[in-house]
């Protein structure tokens, strides 16, 4: 278990370090970021001046290596456009992103998995239909489109919840629908080809050869294996959420990291950028890591390897 | 009366190209204490018959009879929740998979345990004692540490030891064994065949044995019927079937064992020519005749069975005029 853990640890930790050189050159190669930060109507001195203000006139691995170690001891710069330093601009964000994603991928997983198993064990049958039905319409409507849907019922309409912003629970209802509905679909899709898998199995068999009930058989032995590689799509539909949390913040005003890389990315505010990259990428290879250490506690194959 | 009556037993399939039937009238009866082995080879639908006994068939299957009782009870007519009463607790099942029948998500004491608790209101330390006790019945040294094991940290034969503990947690008055140790180690074969035989015996059980090793038979078995294509061709007692073998089929599984002394060293093992006929469709005749030396035009008329001696009768409807050429 510990060389496994130690393992799994080293993966993650290459992952994230590739994630930072990638997204510190791509934005760096993207344009002249010294033109960028000057503005339209700076003359080449000017330019010229910013470039060795910033330093950017180095050679790219050396500000790499710069940032990079600022980074781990959380010194992000300040922010071209915000008042403030990267990090408390982060650091009054990033719970209202955290909330939403927990909130939308806790919503995602109660509809999913139990329409999976429902799907799987009445296999065939109308209920099945349905539930695959629901999937596919569910991949079908882009998020963006639910959020401005769930808008125009609920708030505009009937004026049950409010139409914007992140101030009390009720306005964490309808973006954690548009966005957690965005992973109902593999995570049902998964559940129920799973359960399938697992309830022909031998040892379903024999469990019901016992005289096991149905309900033990299915959420006891069945589930219980079945579950396994949800865990790790859960993981990775996070990731896809805290992705797709740029479009929901916006759509409804929500001031969460997402907000904030569209502000950023809008006024080229660069080291806002960069810091919000990493530390998305981070929670997501975090989520990783931690969906392979739930696997190996769920399957005493990988625990006792 | 019998602990287990089968008469007629028919398990049909329906497939894609038509309805397969799998098992057609299927009749036999297991007293207490007894052994049936139930002998054939693959596809020949014993596993089929083992499963609808415990009302365990795959969902596609459909099942009917004439006949199906357990200790004088109409298992026919019994809904589901009374079925699951008996299964596992007095009637016990073992597969041929040693390998995938564990749960492997599971310890093993949790999975013998449950066995005992979903059908006796029991405390956790009396079924840990039941499960220690099993486990070294069984066979298995150090029990109290395999409780905390998982089945992947256990070999086959150690895996199809829990099994059969497994099936004993309730002290059953039925276990079925299909093909217990066809899964493993030649070696461990004999052993996992003797430790059931015995375990039957100390529990006073009685046993439907499904195996293709003829020799396991003789040494195990008080009755068997032979199945070929989903039916019983030959059955009766066991000594009175290898003495006198009726059906040119069960001839030719009998020449299928070398016999010590007799066989000379180095012959190739017997096999019967041909394979098994297709069950899909109307099925008409003797399943058999494709293969048989005897064939004559009447086996393809209906078949009955021909009575040999008390208890043992043949599907063969030539049995008499061959036995009066032989
Ligand atoms: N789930 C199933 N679907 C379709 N056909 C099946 C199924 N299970 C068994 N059969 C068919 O039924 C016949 C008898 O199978 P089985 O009872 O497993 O034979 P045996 O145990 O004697 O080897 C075989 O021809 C097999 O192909
Ligand atoms: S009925 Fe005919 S074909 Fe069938 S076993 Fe007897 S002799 Fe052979
Ligand atoms: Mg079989």
């Amino acid at each position: 278990m510990l060389h496994y853990t130690l393992q799994r640890l080293v993966v993650a930790i290459s992952v994230a370090i590739t994630v930072s050189i990638v997204a510190f050159f791509l934005l760096h190669l993207s344009g002249d970021i010294a033109i960028s930060i000057a503005g339209p109507e700076a003359t080449p001195a000017q330019v010229e001046a910013i470039r060795q203000q910033f330093g950017l006139d180095r050679p790219l691995v050396v500000q790499y290596l710069e940032w990079l170690w600022k980074a781990v001891r959380f010194d992000f710069g300040d922010s071209f456009y915000f008042r403030s330093s990267v990090v408390s601009l982060i650091a009054s964000r990033i719970p209202v992103t955290l909330t939403l994603g927990a909130i939308s991928l806790c919503l995602s997983l109660l509809i999913a998995v139990p329409l999976g198993v429902l799907a799987a064990v009445y296999n065939g049958t109308i209920i099945d239909r349905l539930a695959l039905s629901f999937s596919v319409i569910g991949q079908a409507i882009p998020t963006f489109c639910l959020g401005l849907g769930l808008i125009i019922l609920f708030s505009v309409t009937l004026r049950w919840l409010p139409v914007s912003g992140a101030s009390t629970w009720k306005h964490y209802i309808l973006p954690s629908i548009a966005l957690g509905w965005y992973a109902v679909p593999a995570v049902m899709r998964l559940s129920r080809n799973g359960m399938l898998e697992v309830l022909s199995a031998d040892y379903i068999r024999t469990a019901r050869a016992k005289g096991l009930s149905p309900g033990v058989v299915i959420f006891k032995h069945a589930l219980r294996n079945a579950i396994i590689p949800v865990v790790a799509l859960a993981a990775v539909q996070f990731g896809f959420m805290l992705g797709g949390s740029i479009v929901i913040e916006a759509v409804f005003s929500m001031h969460g990291l997402g907000y904030l890389a569209w502000e950023a990315i809008a006024r080229n505010d660069f080291p806002v950028v960069q810091a919000v990259v990493l530390i998305l990428a981070t929670i997501y290879v975090g989520l990783t890591f931690l969906a392979d250490i739930l696997n190996a506690f769920l399957d005493p194959r990988i625990r006792l390897a | 009366m019998a602990l287990l009556e089968v008469q007629d037993l028919v398990i049909d399939i329906p497939t894609a190209s038509g309805l397969l039937h799998a098992v057609s009238e299927v009749s036999f009866s297991v007293d207490r204490g007894e052994t049936l082995a139930i002998v054939g080879e693959s596809g020949s639908g014993k596993s089929l018959t083992s499963l609808a006994i415990m009302d365990l068939l795959p969902r596609v299957a459909k099942r009917r009879a004439a006949t199906l009782t357990f200790d004088g009870t109409d298992l026919l007519s019994m809904r589901e929740p009374e079925m699951r009463k008996l299964r596992g607790s007095r009637m016990a099942m073992i597969f041929q998979e040693p390998m995938t029948s564990l749960n492997p998500a599971y310890t093993i004491g949790n999975q013998l345990m449950e066995a005992l608790r979903c059908h006796e209101d029991v405390g956790a330390e009396k079924a840990r004692a039941r499960a220690v006790e099993l486990l070294e019945r069984v066979g298995i040294a150090g029990a109290e540490r395999r409780l905390l094991q998982y089945p992947h940290q256990l070999s086959g034969g150690l895996r199809q030891r829990v099994m059969i503990a497994m099936a004993l947690m309730c002290k059953p008055d039925l276990i079925i064994a299909d093909e217990p140790t066809t899964a493993l180690d030649v070696t461990i074969q004999a052993q996992i065949l003797r430790l059931l035989h015995d375990l039957k015996k100390e529990f006073g059980m009685a046993m439907i044995l499904v195996t293709h090793d003829l020799g396991v038979v003789a040494r195990v078995a008080d009755k068997v019927a032979v199945m070929y294509a989903g039916a019983i061709v030959e059955r009766g007692p066991a000594r009175a079937v290898f003495k006198a073998p009726s059906h040119p089929y069960t001839r030719g599984l009998l020449n299928c064992i070398p016999v010590p002394g007799r066989t000379a060293p180095g012959t190739p093992l017997g096999a019967i020519r041909g394979q098994l006929p297709n069950l899909i469709g109307r099925l008409e005749g003797c399943a058999f005749r494709d293969r048989c030396d005897f064939a004559a035009p009447e086996c393809s008329g209906p078949m009955r069975y021909v009575p040999v001696d008390a208890g043992h009768d043949v599907r063969c409807i030539r049995a008499e005029a061959r036995k009066a050429v032989a």
